[in-house]
């Protein structure tokens, strides 16, 4: 196994590092108070293909592997996580056609994906169905030449923006998934404001009252909704998350270096403190050894391996839990400074909170690591 | 058994612990599957037989028994070949 990332990945790093320095991390803290990503934004994302860059070639996308689609992630969570989530999102829904599409929705959604034209957006979550996935209440029933649509969605992130939906629903019953391009008569989204982290993620209720949609609206076949389709967009997010919540660590450790050096207190800079030395030495090591779980992950998600789910789940629990735990430290470490607008580390500790609730909750993961860890000889 | 039966067995094996899986049996009806596994599996065959499970496939019916998923290898392998 190699550790070492390859001179092209180094060098995608270098190129994602450049553009978050100068064109995400000195406004984050904007966005962050203006709960808004702006259309510039968006658009120097697709320049620059960041979006839907897993898509495959034959379909017009950039092919990137998942070792440096985790760099990319990574980078831009670094700068900004309201960022990082319009790109983990759009590249879920991306992979789920890409992994379950027929050949028609692929031609049809792939290369706008991969182009960003159309934003994509997962509406899976509901008022009374978070973790309990299966307990979604919307449904579709066959309206003859198509499927009709009822029910409300609930924070849908990038939902505001969104040009396409992937819809779950219950079909008499089963969990089935539908791509719901978002000008569909029937259709109302309500942004939702004042969230805790991820601020700038553009949440949205969505509601789809007598929503119409073509029969070859339907990803996969019904029955296999939650257990496929949101299983396999879910997978491609936990991974996302992951690689985010390394970033956030990472940008934690970062503003720490330069506060201990730059700080005083008792005659001597703060990195001279031997307890906060101590913190530091935790952020270090953990980051390192999230990085470690995401890369093992990403190199198993490469070669298809079955083994990818579960190294992917861990990931996504030790980094989550990680960067709430370096965000928390790096406000201590900040004192009375952590606590303002002035500092960036506020802002990542409401971040990295939510990363321990989305896809899959910190206790979600405690259920079913095990049962994966244990079904194994 | 022949060999692919054989490999879909021990992969199965890990979920059905001390039980002897045989062909022919429906591991639904055995009550351990999960998504997890569902997943699991569809990435096991793609890996171990080399061929691309699709939205088609998506059928119980062929991952209900070691004989069932077998039968899906061979057609997914069929189709793939040259003419």
């Amino acid at each position: 196994m190699k550790l070492e990332l390859t001179a092209e990945q180094r060098a995608a790093r270098a190129e994602f590092r450049s553009f978050v320095a100068a064109e995400i991390a000195p406004h984050a803290g904007r966005w962050d108070r203006e709960e808004a990503i702006p259309p510039h934004v968006i658009d120097r994302l697709r320049e620059r293909r960041y979006l839907g860059s897993n898509v495959s070639p034959e379909f017009g996308g950039a092919g990137r592997d998942m070792i440096a689609y985790g760099l990319l992630t990574e980078e831009i969570a670094k700068g900004c996580s309201s960022v990082r989530s319009l790109l983990t999102v759009h590249d879920m829904v991306a992979h789920a056609i890409q992994r379950w599409g027929s050949r028609g929705q692929k031609e049809r959604y792939l290369p706008p994906l991969a182009r960003g034209e159309i934003l994509g957006a997962l509406a899976l979550s509901e008022p009374n169905a978070g973790s309990d996935a299966k307990g979604i209440e919307t449904t579709a029933v066959d309206g003859g030449d198509g499927w009709v649509l009822d029910g409300r969605k609930k924070w849908t992130t990038f939902g505001q923006i969104a040009g396409l939906l992937l819809v779950f629903a219950q079909v008499e019953g089963k969990a089935a998934a539908f791509l719901v391009e978002r000008e569909t008569p029937g259709i109302s989204v309500r942004p939702l404001k004042g969230i805790l982290g991820t601020r700038a993620s553009m949440l949205a209720e969505i509601e789809l009252r007598a929503c119409r949609v073509p029969r070859e609206s339907l990803l996969g076949r019904v029955g296999f909704g939650i257990s496929h389709i949101a299983a396999a967009a879910l997978e491609h997010g936990r991974y996302s998350v992951a690689w985010g919540s390394v970033g956030i660590a990472q940008a934690c450790l970062d503003a720490c270096r330069a506060y201990t050096a730059e700080r005083r207190q008792f005659g001597v800079p703060l990195a001279d403190h031997q307890l906060i030395r101590r913190l530091l030495t935790d952020m270090i090591v953990d980051v390192r050894a999230a990085r470690l779980l995401c890369l093992r992950a990403g190199s198993l998600r490469d070669s298809g391996d079955p083994g990818a789910f579960m190294e992917t789940m861990a990931a996504k629990y030790f980094a989550s839990r990680l960067a709430v735990r370096a965000a928390n430290d790096a406000v201590q470490i900040h004192g009375a400074n952590g606590c303002s607008d002035d500092y960036p580390v506020g802002r990542y500790l409401r971040d990295a909170k939510v990363m321990e609730i989305i896809e899959g909750s910190t206790q979600i993961q405690q259920i079913t690591l095990p049962l994966f860890e244990f079904q194994e000889f | 058994m022949d060999p692919v039966q054989d490999k879909i067995k021990q992969f199965l094996s890990r979920y059905f612990k001390n039980h002897d899986l045989q062909p022919e049996e429906d591991i639904f009806a055995l009550g351990f599957v999960n998504s997890l596994l569902a997943m699991q599996l569809v990435a096991f065959v793609e890996k171990e037989f080399g061929i691309a499970v699709a939205d088609e496939d998506l059928d119980l019916d062929n991952f209900r028994s070691i004989q069932a998923i077998a039968g899906l290898v061979a057609r997914k392998t069929a189709e793939a070949a040259p003419a």
